[in-house]
């Protein structure tokens, strides 16, 4: 009985390891497809653009390394400058959004009969794709076909050409975004609407409060999730902004209407050149600036996550 | 429930109400509605400058049936179809596995895992686009379907897990502590306990994905190119330079661009809004 066969016992060790650590491996089992995923295409692509934004480069010949031009170029650059100030103009504007979504969702807080029709016909600009929002708003700016301008004419103003006009054009392709966005804000806070307590709001009947005290001290308070979403929404929604330039005025007239998103697109992949380099160095200055956002969002939901 | 409820207010301010919500809807939808009225008008009516008028003939059915049948439309629905249907199905199961990963599980490494996932969703999508279109050409898939659809699987995987993991972390856990104790196995718990109580949040984020990928129109231009691969969002340019100033074909070809997010949204409301204002309320 010496030669006892000596298999189980190298494998049952084996079997025991994996046993031993199902709840420390079973989790990256789990997780590994979406992170090589995500790894592949977001993670390394960003430590990319931001090599790439030291380099000349065309996209096909040999890139050459040129250290900080590229952001020295940018310094100078009158386009960069129109662009960025335009990227202001729209995180401000855009977050017009929030209150005109809250007024639309106290508007539309009842329960009359048909109001839930009137609440999906509301919200339903959001679905639409901006491709679409950006045609219908510039058939409603046209001068002379437009609906925009027939209304103006019956009170006797008008015509304007919003998009043809280089001071107008930017703040006319923010209200077309506005549409959605508020849309997207108003379900929100309907949503928000649903879930305030009632017992507060009988409590500050009884102390007196009504109409805007009631809205500013009990009502606005409760509503602070939406408020944050509705806020990470429209500051992501206003940075991203690139979809409705391009189909409205693409980027004109005379560049006025250029943001970062777009001009980045334009320096990279278009007819006025395949400048790799400087694009991405326009794309890191955006990422930055949303960098800003990105780590207060994620600071308040480690805050939250550990309130719990 | 605030505003003070309709009933409880001066008969005066009811009627008021009631009149006034049909006016702000009319208001609130105008660009749109003037888009519906110029796709069912005849040519004509724009060269004789009828441009807000009754139409002058009803030629819905002539006009719907140019885009149709007449132009390159069907191919880039079909396009949508196929770059979006794969999105869906593809990001919701990788975020439903990573989102059990990071809702059940408690490791050193998970919020910043978690983090990750919820920081790369917020990116400009201009940070990953010269290196994104370099891999797709250097993949052989640029101006594919295939090369579309895995990035968009990809990068929808960040919000995607996002929402499956905060929707985990809701669900009453001593189902899988109780399913431990008798000794399942661990894909058997997910499977069998976690995926069943999923579905609500399954059926919501495919809606949602659905209308952002169909939507989706910046990486459309950026990975493909004419109609063998442009979904209908790229593709409506090239069909307006088609129809150059024939508003009613334009309106009518946006229309139809525009209908199926809609028929989703509206079939699929309640799932929609879930799936929107999950995190609006505590």
């Amino acid at each position: 009985m010496t030669n006892a066969p000596a298999v189980p016992v190298t494998s049952a060790p084996q079997r025991g390891w994996y046993k031993r650590n199902e709840i420390a491996v079973t989790p990256w089992l789990f997780l590994a497809p979406a992170i090589l995923f995500f790894a592949f295409y977001v993670i390394w692509p960003i430590y990319q653009s931001i090599a790439i934004s030291f380099y000349d480069w065309d996209g096909l010949g040999e890139a050459r390394f040129v250290g900080m031009a590229n952001y020295v170029e940018l310094m100078d650059d009158s386009a960069f400058e129109v662009s960025l100030w335009n990227n202001l103009k729209w995180l401000l504007f855009y977050l017009l959004a929030i209150p005109g979504g809250l007024f639309i969702a106290l508007f539309l807080n009842q329960t009359v009969t048909g109001i839930r029709i009137y609440k999906s016909l509301f919200f339903f600009p959001f679905v639409l794709s901006q491709v679409v929002v950006g045609l219908v708003f510039s058939w409603f700016y046209l001068p002379n076909e437009g609906l925009l301008n027939g209304i103006l004419g019956l009170v006797g103003l008008g015509p304007i050409n919003v998009l043809g006009d280089p001071t107008m054009a930017t703040y006319g392709i923010i209200a077309a975004g506005l549409w959605p966005q508020t849309a997207y804000c108003m379900i929100l806070y309907l949503t928000g609407l649903n879930a305030v307590d009632p017992e507060q709001i009988e409590a500050g009947r009884l102390d007196g409060a009504k109409g805007w005290k009631m809205l500013w001290y009990i009502i606005i308070p409760q509503l602070k999730p939406a408020t944050f979403i509705a806020f990470v929404v429209t500051i992501i929604g206003a940075l991203r902004s690139f979809d409705l330039i391009s189909i409205m005025t693409n980027g004109g007239p005379f560049g006025q209407t250029r943001v970062l998103s777009f001009y980045m697109f334009e320096k990279a992949l278009s007819e006025y050149g395949f400048r790799m380099g400087y694009g991405a160095a326009i794309a890191v200055v955006l990422f930055l600036i949303m960098l800003v956002f990105i780590a207060y969002f994620l600071w308040s939901m480690w805050a939250e996550e550990k309130g719990r | 429930m605030f505003p003070t409820p309709i009933e409880k207010t001066p008969r005066s301010w009811q009627l008021t109400y009631q009149s006034l919500l049909p006016v702000a809807l009319i208001m609130w939808l105008l660009p749109l509605i003037a888009v519906a009225v110029f796709s069912i008008k005849p040519a004509v009516d724009f060269t004789q400058g009828n441009y807000w008028g009754m139409p002058s003939s009803f030629e819905m059915f002539n006009n719907y049936g140019q885009v149709f049948f007449n132009s390159d439309m069907p191919r880039y629905m079909l396009n949508s179809v196929l770059i979006t249907v794969p999105t869906v199905i593809g990001a919701v199961a990788l975020s439903c596995l990573a989102g059990f990963a990071l809702g059940i599980y408690k490791f050193k490494s998970n919020i910043w895992v978690f983090f990750m996932f919820v920081a790369g969703n917020f990116v400009p999508f201009q940070i990953l686009m010269v290196p994104v279109r370099d891999l797709t050409l250097d993949m052989g898939l640029y101006n594919t379907k295939t090369g579309l659809v895995l990035f968009h699987i990809a990068f929808q995987t960040g919000f995607c897990t996002l929402f499956m993991r905060n929707f985990i972390r809701a669900l009453p856990i001593e189902l899988v502590e109780a399913a431990r104790v008798e000794g399942i196995a661990e894909w058997k718990i997910f499977w069998y306990v976690v995926i069943p109580l999923m579905k609500p949040a399954i059926a919501a984020l495919s809606v949602l994905i659905f209308t952002f990928i169909w939507n989706d129109y910046f990486w459309a231009v950026v990975l493909t190119q004419g109609p063998e691969s442009q979904p209908v969002t790229a593709g409506i340019t090239s069909f307006n330079a088609q129809f150059r100033a024939a508003y009613h074909l334009m309106s009518a070809g946006s229309i139809v661009a525009a209908l199926p997010p809609v028929l989703m949204f509206f079939l699929m409301q309640k799932h929609f809004i879930a799936g929107l204002t999950l995190g609006a309320v505590k």
